[in-house]
């Protein structure tokens, strides 16, 4: 096996995880604001636990997804091309997610606020589902021909690892979000996602469990089904801290689950990275779809030095804004616009 | 049509549309980082408020950056598989680089600057602005580094039929880069430049228009007050200034992109002449520069075109810096072009159905000539209008006028147009090639690839004629969703972006308490200033 390309295999299944763990709770905050919030300022508390985090945590998805093209473009271009109307409705759904957080409270009326609610949901939700199918499908096969290409229509890469995938990642997020949200909130907010979280666990644990299961089958080894077991074991502990409000260990431990989880299924695939389910002699592998030694080299030293350090400034970002938010500390809406009154009154005398 | 064409058709579209956002972001931001820095320097209120104001109008217009970069990432795989296999060695490092080392900076430094305004000391939070602020000229950087790999491959070797980065250093200081990133980075500071002043004017006018501010004899501005929130005299102060900076900036970023564009044009002489021919839509040999040229400039028949009026020796001095040296005309160029990359293309399965097809060598000329001129002359009127602006208010105010109002604001629009006919000239003059063959053939020839080439043969014309639709569709409803918030910020003044403003005028100094989590309660206009 050759070296740079397994550790940008490996770099590459750290970028994935990362964005399932940090844009996991932000996408799944977004899908509470219609499944749990109340009320206005239910919604704005928890548009404000994440507010000043998730389009860092989204650059994690774009640089996966460069790295992917930098590292394995053969890769990067099968999987982006063979599953293109999936990935354009991820793209919809991004776009219309992001805007709604900025805009959301810049008109003050119910119905502009609950158009861009309805949007940061839907969009949360179709975003994680869509994710969450594209890497069920890299982990277990698309129909590619012998120039990487998908062949049959439009919709041939569909199976029901696709939705067994979508469910996974969509089912993950809110539970991340659900721990986030007892961590980072107080009030009401919190102790009601304190109790969602305990009773919900194994519902939204289950499809993960199900495709880091399949992907063991189809390809597992020890070491990768041993993985898994931790991250079961993870769950539970997860489970248990959850109900006697541990809040953080809870926290800790469902990321604990989706590192071990991840890492049994990418483990499992290694070294290929892409099935190919017409026939194996396709199968994109780490060697024949990875750049030169030269461009992973040079990545990789960018790599070494670039990654520690965001990991650090966005710490720190977590640190700064570490106070609990609740519906106490949410202001009224502002939404006088004093210049415009002026122009009445300057006509009225 | 072709899945080819529909492709190139979304690139275009989505492309264009991102570059209407990215301007604004790198050039607004640089300027709302120098106010910020002035208000911290000097403690002037009248500088809080510009950077309240303008910070808002920044952040409505970032996001739809964001959103749209997004697909641009993402296209690249979904549009142009062939494309990613054929460069991704070289190509996909500055991408990846940009999203290493400028995406996450942006992101994360923007997102403590927007909520940090209470939880930071005052110089850490105007540091993570400037921060945020040099990660998106980062992001210009690293993008263009990969655009100009296809402008202008260096720095690689043909193994199997792929290039391969043989020298890094070779493709992130390639000449044609270092010369583009100023150059769009004076664009970007020209939209900036063209935005402040028709705002700053249309809120000058409407104070004179409701009776604040007055003129004394000497026509000299009285800034008055009005008894409403936000319309004091530092409000006055802010409009002025921000029209005086506007101004200046847009004067200085002309002068920037014309200096940096003579030498792009100096480059691409020697490393794509067919699209400086193209660009002045020049048939035969010759040193004229055609300031208007007639005729069928769509036709494939050159010589159907007519130089109407033509400034001798200036097309030679764009290219070479003389006025003598006869510049190639389209009809030797295509005989040059043909004879070193064939007239057909080749019988190779990635043409599909194109295999055969003669290959047009000469770009849509109505596009180059056209785009070029659309480009100098939008910035170049910007920028005149600007010295008129500055002279029409050097005593302190903007006149009565109606009409000269909505020009100032009208006039917004004038650099974006630059910008995008510039990239339109720069990536259609490109065709027929998508990465264009380096002329200069030490070491790298045979570097090259066919538009006809790049598109993705598993993806059919449904699906991208679908994807073209939706994008379009999407950036449609959001274009105007984005003008709308803009126009309705722009109206309310400053104490649309400052409430608190309203509730106590004259405490502005935002006396931040720095430490942990900040001081109870602090958090109300922290929080009205982001959601
Ligand atoms: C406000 C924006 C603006 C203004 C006023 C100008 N440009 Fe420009 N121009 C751009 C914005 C721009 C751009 C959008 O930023 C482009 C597209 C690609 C690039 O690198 O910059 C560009 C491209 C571009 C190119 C093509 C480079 C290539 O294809 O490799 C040339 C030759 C020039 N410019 C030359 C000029 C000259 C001589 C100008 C004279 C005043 C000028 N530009 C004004
Ligand atoms: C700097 C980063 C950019 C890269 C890497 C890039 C790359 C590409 C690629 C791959 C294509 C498709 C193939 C082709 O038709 O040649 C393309 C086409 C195009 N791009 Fe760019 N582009 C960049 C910036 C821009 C910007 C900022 C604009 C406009 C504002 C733009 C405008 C266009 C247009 C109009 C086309 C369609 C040209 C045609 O098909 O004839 N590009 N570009
Ligand atoms: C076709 C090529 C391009 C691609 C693939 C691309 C990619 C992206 C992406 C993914 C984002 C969103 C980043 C985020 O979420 O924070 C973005 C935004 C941005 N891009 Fe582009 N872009 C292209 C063209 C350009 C060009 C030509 C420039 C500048 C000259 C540019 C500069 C920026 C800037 C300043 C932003 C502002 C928002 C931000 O970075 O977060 N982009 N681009």
């Amino acid at each position: 096996m050759e070296l740079l390309p397994t550790i940008w295999f490996i770099a590459i299944a750290v970028l994935w995880t990362g964005y399932l763990f940090l844009e996991g709770f932000d996408l799944g905050v977004g899908m509470l604001m219609k499944l749990f919030a109340r009320n206005n300022t239910e919604r704005r508390v928890l548009l404000n636990t994440i507010g000043p985090v998730w389009d860092g945590n989204e650059v994690w998805l774009l640089t996966a997804g460069g790295a992917t093209f930098a590292a394995f473009p053969f890769w990067y271009a099968s999987l982006f091309s063979a599953l293109y109307l999936p990935l354009l409705l991820v793209l919809v759904a991004l776009i219309f997610r992001a805007v709604a957080f900025e805009y959301r409270g810049k008109v003050d009326t119910d119905r502009w606020r609950n158009t861009w609610d309805w949007a940061i949901a839907g969009g949360s939700f179709l975003a994680a589902f869509g994710v969450g199918a594209a890497l069920a499908l890299t982990t277990t096969g698309l129909p590619l021909n012998s120039n990487g290409d998908r062949d049959g229509g439009p919709f041939s890469w569909f199976s029901g690892y696709a939705l067994l995938g979508g469910f996974a990642v969509a089912g993950f997020a809110l539970l991340h979000a659900l721990a986030f949200l007892a961590l980072k909130t107080d009030g009401d907010v919190r102790h009601r996602a304190r109790r969602w979280f305990v009773r919900l666990l194994p519902v939204l644990l289950l499809p993960m469990a199900g495709w880091a299961i399949s992907v063991q089958l189809l390809s597992g080894e020890l070491w990768t089904v041993a993985i898994l077991a931790v991250a079961v074991g993870a769950a539970a502990t997860a489970w248990l801290q959850g109900r006697k409000g541990n809040e953080g260990l809870a926290f800790l431990a469902v990321g604990v689950f989706l590192l071990c989880g991840a890492a049994s299924i990418f483990g499992a695939v290694f070294p290929v990275v892409l099935p190919s389910t017409i026939d194996p002699a396709f199968s994109l592998t780490v060697t024949n779809a990875s750049s030169s030694d030269y461009t992973l080299g040079l990545m990789s030293i960018v790599a070494c030095v670039g990654l520690p350090l965001v990991i650090a400034y966005q710490a720190w970002t977590y640190w700064v804004f570490r106070r609990r938010v609740s519906a106490a500390h949410i202001p009224e809406a502002h939404s006088f616009l004093p210049a415009i009154a002026a122009k009445a009154l300057a006509r009225n005398d | 049509m072709e899945a080819l064409e529909i492709a190139r058709w979304q690139f275009g579209i989505t492309t264009v549309y991102h570059f209407m956002m990215v301007p604004l972001t790198i050039g607004l931001g640089l300027v709302v980082a120098v106010i910020q820095t002035i208000w911290f320097r000097t403690g002037n209120p009248a500088y809080l408020r510009m950077t309240k104001f303008w910070g808002k109008l920044f952040l409505i217009n970032f996001i739809m950056g964001v959103a749209t970069g997004i697909v641009q990432e993402f296209q690249f795989g979904m549009a142009w598989s062939e494309y990613s296999r054929f460069v991704g060695d070289v190509f996909g490092a500055p991408l990846a680089l940009e999203a290493l080392l400028a995406f996450f900076v942006e992101s994360t430094f923007l997102g403590l600057w927007i909520f940090g305004w209470k939880q930071l000391k005052k110089g850490v939070h105007l540091a993570c602005l400037w921060i945020a602020v040099i990660g998106s000229v980062f992001s210009a950087y690293f993008i263009i580094v990969a655009n100009s790999w296809m402008q202008h491959p260096v720095g690689v070797r043909m193994v199997d039929g792929r290039p391969h980065m043989t020298d890094a250093w070779a493709v992130f200081t390639n000449n044609t880069a270092l010369v583009a990133v100023p150059h769009t980075l004076f664009g970007a500071l020209a939209v900036a430049g063209g935005f402040l002043l028709g705002i700053a004017w249309y809120h000058l006018w409407r104070r004179r228009r409701d009776g604040i501010d007055t003129v004394g004899p000497d026509g000299r501005v009285i800034p008055g007050e009005a008894a409403i929130a936000g319309r004091d005299r530092a409000d006055h102060t802010v409009w002025i200034r921000s029209l005086r900076i506007g101004a200046v900036v847009a004067m200085i970023s002309f002068a920037g992109t014309a200096l940096t564009g003579d030498l792009q044009g100096k480059l691409m002489f020697e490393q794509q002449p067919m699209k400086m021919a193209a660009a002045e839509a020049a048939c035969h040999d010759g040193t004229g520069f055609s300031v208007l040229s007639v005729g069928n400039l769509g036709s494939k028949n050159c010589d159907e075109i007519k130089a109407v009026i033509e400034v001798p020796g200036i097309l030679s001095y764009l290219a070479k810096g003389d006025f003598t040296t006869e510049v190639k005309g389209v009809n030797s160029l295509l005989e040059q072009y043909k004879a070193d990359y064939g007239t057909t293309l080749p019988d190779n399965p990635i043409y599909g159905e194109r295999a055969g097809q003669e290959i047009q060598y000469v770009p849509v000329m109505e596009v180059t000539y056209w785009g070029f001129r659309a480009m100098i002359g939008f910035g170049g009127l910007a920028a005149l209008a600007a010295l008129v602006a500055l002279w029409l208010t050097r005593k302190g105010t903007v006149t009565e006028s109606r009409w000269l109002m909505r020009l100032a604001v009208f006039g917004i629009l004038a650099p974006f147009g630059a910008n995008a006919t510039g990239w339109i000239f720069t990536e259609m003059g490109r065709q027929p090639f998508v990465v264009a063959p380096n002329p200069d053939l030490n070491g790298i020839d045979q570097v090259f690839m066919f538009t006809a080439a790049a598109v993705s043969p598993g993806v059919s014309a449904g699906e991208l004629l679908t994807s073209l639709i939706v994008l379009t569709a999407v950036y449609a409803v959001l274009l105007v969703v984005e003008v709308k918030l803009l126009v309705k910020y722009i109206r309310g003044g400053v104490v649309s972006a400052m409430p608190e403003l309203v509730h106590a005028p004259i405490d502005e100094n935002e006396d931040a308490t720095p430490g942990p989590g900040g001081k109870p309660g602090s958090s109300d206009d922290v929080l009205a200033f982001a959601y």
